[in-house]
């Protein structure tokens, strides 16, 4: 349409053909689902595989003798001690330690690192590590291809009756299978699954041979939602936003304890002094109480009616069977267990505090 | 015999001896996707037209179904609360979501029949 922004998917002929209901997300135009509709796509990637058209999402390649300085500044990570091919999540961080995008990271040489952004940030990253860029010997080069990734326990079995072998490769690694091809051990699902960012050419023979698999079904971003939280990854935007830094995000894990000690990342000194005082907030699983879902921007009161965080993530968790969600409870009440309140619509919904995942992880770590 | 009448909104009612009986579209249901919960209104509820009678969960969001006319609820599909994906798989039928009494039949001539609804959704 004319003077309209919303950009499309390079392949979104074929969404239509399989009967994709489009909306609007982070700027583009996507499926949301398709006519199996939600749970059906749902649960036909925890038992089968799903395929996503995830374009919108942003790979920028990072090379040059400065590439490992360059990544070290920018995110809270040891870029020099990840070894070729290993992929590692981390973070843009403003001075205060918000979290400006989630990444993920991976090695595909001594002096060269693809980086994976949201699509909602995509501009901004892309403003932001060419800005920092200009203090190091690197170039960074965004990349144009179509995006998918297959997930689901039988993406490997597809993916190698369509010609791709995916036998060494494990979870959090990513390799350059072909000639700007790269593909990653990794999702947002919680199953096995892979990532594939490849020129549109050989997307569009590969999205032929993988469809026509029975095993494989277009999933849209409504199943991808419900997959993610199901599994407790985080939507930046939703569940960490410069508002939030990694310690309050309980993501942590994500940075390595050296780095957290003596890093020279953007963010170190402001994260080193919520670390010394200990984050007023955490990120917590909840679990409502009944079939009701409780959704994001619910406010969450503890037993005796005051405030005691809010939620951010929220809806119904086809496999888990019963309504999921994540938010943020103050840091005393956030412990597995704790009963707490949400007011939906001025009903007070019971929650419990519970861990993450709601579904159990199934990568192929080894 | 009762007698069908449609909303801009994609609801429909089934009107007898004064009560509606109110639910969703088939084609108000395909855009929702899978129902997951139907938060449904209490029995002698009071509502003018525009009211949020009834909140109909999917995975992914939730949305009001308005009062399409003035009126006191007599009943609320029960069912419901068990299977809520009833309003997917039988919206016009037994997905029925509740009942009213009509506070003003002339509101009725207001609403649209199946010809100008369909007319309405092209």
């Amino acid at each position: 349409m004319t003077g309209d922004d919303t950009k499309h998917l390079p392949l979104e002929d074929l969404h239509t053909a399989a009967g994709a209901r489009f909306g609007a997300f982070a700027g583009w135009s996507m499926p949301l689902t398709y006519p199996a509709g939600v749970m059906k796509e749902h649960q036909h990637t925890r038992e089968h595989a799903g395929l996503f058209d995830i374009s919108h999402m942003k790979m920028f390649e990072v090379s040059g003798p400065g590439a490992t300085a360059l990544l070290n500044r920018a995110c809270p990570l040891d870029a020099g001690a990840l070894e070729i091919s290993q992929s590692k999540l981390s973070f843009f961080l403003n001075d205060e330690a918000g979290i400006l995008d989630d990444l993920i990271v991976t090695r595909l040489g001594n002096d060269r690192f693809m980086v994976v952004a949201n699509a909602g940030n995509a501009v901004a990253d892309e403003k932001h590590l060419r800005a920092l860029a200009a203090d190091f010997d690197v170039k960074v080069d965004a990349l144009d291809r179509v995006f998918l990734a297959i997930q689901g326990p039988e993406a490997w079995a597809a993916l190698s009756r369509a010609g791709i072998e995916t036998g060494s490769l494990l979870f959090m690694h990513g390799i350059e299978p072909r000639k700007n091809w790269f593909m990653s051990r990794s999702g947002y699902t919680g199953e096995d699954g892979f990532e594939i960012g490849l020129p549109e050419v050989d997307a569009r023979a590969l999205v032929a041979k993988l469809i026509e698999d029975e095993r494989v079904l277009w999933i849209g971003l409504a199943a991808r939602d419900s997959l993610r939280l199901e599994a407790g990854l985080c939507l930046h935007g939703q569940d960490i936003t410069p508002e939030f830094d990694p310690a309050s995000a309980a993501l942590m894990w994500a940075i390595p304890k050296e780095v957290r000690a003596t890093g020279s990342f953007i963010g170190a000194d402001a994260l080193r002094a919520i670390l010394e005082r200990g984050p007023a907030q955490k990120r917590v699983g909840l679990k409502p109480e009944g079939r009701q879902p409780v959704r994001a921007g619910a406010a969450l009161f503890d037993a005796d009616g005051n405030a005691a965080g809010h939620v951010t993530s929220g809806g119904f968790g086809p496999s888990a069977g019963h309504p999921v969600a994540m938010g943020y409870a103050s840091t005393p009440l956030a412990k597995p267990g704790t009963k707490l309140f949400a007011d939906v619509r001025g009903t007070k919904i019971p929650v419990e505090i519970n861990t993450l995942p709601f579904t159990p992880h199934r990568y192929r770590k080894g | 015999m009762a007698k069908i009448y449609f909303t801009e909104d994609h609801e429909w009612l089934s009107v007898e001896g004064g009560i509606a009986t109110v639910g969703i579209t088939d084609y108000a249901q395909e855009q929702l996707g899978d129902l997951v919960f139907v938060e449904l209104p209490e029995v002698g509820k009071k509502l003018s037209k525009g009211d949020t009678a009834v909140v109909v969960e999917s995975v992914k969001a939730a949305s009001d179904v308005y009062a399409p006319v003035d009126g006191e609820i007599t009943d609320a599909n029960g069912a419901l609360s068990s299977d809520p994906s009833l309003v997917n798989s039988a919206a016009t039928g037994d997905g029925w979501l509740w009942k009213m009494k009509l506070a003003d039949e002339g509101q009725l001539a207001g609403l649209m029949d199946e010809a100008a609804y369909k007319a309405h959704i092209g």
